[in-house]
């Protein structure tokens, strides 16, 4: 296992990529050894002119531990995000909201995939992160500490959930660090037609019955401040943030983005027909954005210390099916290891056979030995 | 109003267009194009859906119902798995194997309601229900026409692939025959379905194989579940009536004819993996009446009443 920190200190020899002003100097002292102090200049530098960081480029340590901090939080939480939505796939109350459900769980496990994957170039593999989840190391957003109670929840989740998310998101699109980046335009893409989903469903509920009416509000009065507690605390109160910014991982506050997301959500509540559980929500011609209450941070931080109402079930879940599939995994792993040969010559024995099914089989066997 | 969505910038592969103003720009406009499977109404839009000649519209549906229920009561099954699966891939694998039946079985179950309306479950008057979701949601168990293979609560991973291998050769065997079938609307629904459960069991098969081949435990465990699932291996292959039926006009297929191709080929894929095949008795069925009949598990009712729990309690619902 590479820990994150093994290469901190390792003196790269390949080219620093950097554009621009790092260039000239990566030109230089290209071939031997490069001191701390000019790589960080050239890092620096990189920051500066809004260029990415790649894998191969040297960073400072502090940053590498926070981009793969940030990044598995990011891709637990997709993967724990499965769980409240999924809980309705079973229930999905037509066939084609089924279908849209069951694609839309599997896309995030599909954004887990990236984002894992992201995190692997920074030198943190998928099972060392699970394991690291399951054993209550490392968080995911608070958000799917709250339980789906109604299939509405899903079309709720869509339009809150996701659009504060893709409000986190869509600048992370610019981050600093190139995978993270990369892998982030497109989940945003995902996640935005998530989000068009989940609002069209309450938009087709706003349309029906009575009772699908005062379920919409019913939801909306559940995930609202849930949903603004997303953006994380106060700005006073966060202490990565200001770090953050600097290196160009985070590039808004978090009371810039909330407030942003107030102003957004407030006209389509209108377009829906739904209130906002807030007496204080009003508009500020001054301020030109809406003033609204304050989240009950005390809720905020017993959910985030993991008092949640579903803090436990959800991780429960997690180690559920990463212990169940244990078994799975490392026969996967003697079948490619022990069993190449054998199941090479299987193959071979087969292939003379003209049925179709031998054939896929062999192939497969082929392909899973490699 | 003083914040009016502005208009939605799209995003492109460098990121330098994103809109990072507005997340929700664009959310208003009507766009028909942006949500999976909210651009239809009606899967057989523009489908020529004329029953054939020679053939009972009775029959058809009944046989449309059979095959849908098959795919709907499955698919049910394997989306069980969403977020419990060994690992991502497999998770994901999973889902979309769930996904296609059940696209295959709301294409089925409006077949079947487009033949014989009358199989149709009556709701209150002005009711937005669909045919597909009135047959899925308001019918009982005893109504469902699927194998009882389709039903079988799920297992471990082992049992997963083997019932999936289990009935993606049994079910492809029929559909590549189904193909020519004279009912437009079924050799369509058969050539798409043919190539989606061609994946399935190349899907299976490799776990199959990987897991006999695996470990000590991983063998046992699929020696198990092929154990347990083998006493549903023969009513896949019963010919009902209504399949006689549809078969004697050229319309569907009769599982007794691919009996034998489906048993070679799950013979060469245990073969293979190194197994053998298992050695059990058919499951009875009550008085002769199995699946086909509408003759159950216990397992499906319980099924049911879960799935559908909210449809039933929106009689009137616009999903």
């Amino acid at each position: 296992m590479v820990e994150p920190n093994a290469q901190s200190s390792v003196v790269r020899h390949s080219k620093p990529r950097t554009a621009g002003k790092g260039a000239s100097k990566g030109g230089v002292v290209m071939t031997t050894q490069i001191n701390e102090t000019e790589l960080e200049a050239q890092f620096a530098a990189t920051i500066e002119s809004k260029d990415r960081i790649e894998p191969r480029d040297w960073m400072p340590e502090k940053y590498r531990k926070t981009l793969v901090r940030q990044v598995a939080q990011h891709a637990h939480s997709e993967i724990i995000g499965m769980q409240p939505e999924g809980n309705w796939i079973s229930r999905a109350p037509s066939l084609r909201r089924k279908a849209i459900l069951l694609a839309k769980v599997q896309d995030e496990a599909g954004h887990g995939l990236y984002l894992y994957s992201a995190a692997e170039t920074l030198g943190a593999t998928r099972n060392e992160l699970t394991e690291k989840l399951i054993a209550g190391k490392q968080k995911y957003s608070s958000i799917f500490n709250y339980p789906t109670l109604a299939y509405t929840d899903v079309g709720t989740i869509g339009w809150l959930v996701d659009g504060a998310a893709i409000c986190n998101q869509v600048p992370l699109c610019r981050t600093s660090f190139g995978p993270y980046g990369r892998a982030m335009i497109r989940v945003c893409k995902e996640e935005s037609f998530h989000q068009r989903q989940g609002y069209e469903l309450l938009m087709t509920m706003m349309r029906g019955t009575e009772e699908q009416r005062a379920s919409v509000q019913e939801s909306v009065n559940r995930f609202w401040w849930p949903s603004l507690m997303m953006f994380g605390p106060p700005d006073d109160d966060s202490p990565n943030t200001e770090q953050s910014m600097e290196w160009g991982i985070k590039t808004h506050t978090n009371d810039e983005l909330r407030q942003k997301f107030v102003d957004m959500s407030v006209p389509q509540a209108e377009a829906l027909g739904v209130t906002f559980p807030d007496e204080g929500l009003k508009w500020n011609e001054e301020r030109g954005h809406y003033d609204f209450s304050t989240p009950d941070w005390d809720e905020f931080w017993a959910v985030v210390k993991g008092n949640g109402p579903c803090n436990e079930q959800r991780v429960a879940h997690r180690k559920r099916a990463w212990d169940e599939g244990a078994w799975v995994r490392e026969a996967a792993l003697a079948f490619a290891e022990n069993t190449a040969d054998a199941a090479a010559d299987t193959a071979d024995a087969a292939a003379d056979s003209t049925n179709t099914a031998a054939d896929t089989t062999n192939t497969a066997a082929e392909e899973t030995a490699k | 109003m003083t914040n009016e969505p502005s208009i939605h910038v799209d995003h492109d592969e460098a990121g330098a267009n994103i809109d990072h103003e507005n997340a929700y720009s664009g959310l208003l406009v009507n766009d028909a194009h942006w949500a999976f499977g909210t651009d239809f109404e009606d899967p057989l839009a523009g489908v020529d859906t004329t029953v054939p000649s020679g053939v009972d519209p009775k029959d058809l549906a009944a046989y449309c119902l059979m095959l849908g229920d098959d795919a709907l009561v499955f698919s049910q099954r394997i989306s069980e798995w969403c977020s419990s699966a060994p690992d991502l891939e497999e998770d994901i694998a999973l889902a979309n194997i769930a996904l296609d039946l059940l696209g295959q079985s709301r294409l089925l179950l409006a077949r079947s309601a487009a033949a014989d309306p009358s199989l149709v479950p009556q709701l209150p008057e002005g009711s937005p229900v669909p045919d597909e979701d009135r047959l899925a949601f308001f019918r009982e168990d005893l109504q469902f026409r699927n194998v009882r293979l389709a039903e079988v609560p799920n297992g471990d991973f082992a049992e997963a692939v083997a019932k999936i291998l289990i009935y993606s050769t049994w079910r492809l065997a029929i559909f590549e025959r189904l193909q020519s079938s004279r009912d437009s609307v079924l050799s369509a629904i058969a050539v798409k379905g043919v190539k989606e459960m061609s994946y399935h069991r190349d899907f299976a098969g490799r776990w199959v194989l990987t897991l006999a081949r695996g470990t000590e435990e991983s063998k046992t465990r699929l020696l198990t579940a092929l154990e347990g699932l083998w006493p549903l291996w023969d009513e896949l292959f019963e010919t009902h009536p209504v399949e006689a039926s549809v078969a004697a006009a050229g319309i569907g297929v009769d599982p007794a004819e691919v009996a034998d191709e489906a048993g070679v080929i799950l013979d060469q894929v245990f073969a293979a993996a190194g197994i053998e095949r298992p050695e059990r008795d058919a499951l009875a069925g009550v008085r002769g009446k199995r699946g086909r009949d509408g003759l159950h598990t216990e397992a499906l009712s319980k099924m049911l009443a879960d799935m559908q729990v909210v449809a039933r309690q929106y009689p009137e619902g616009q999903w």
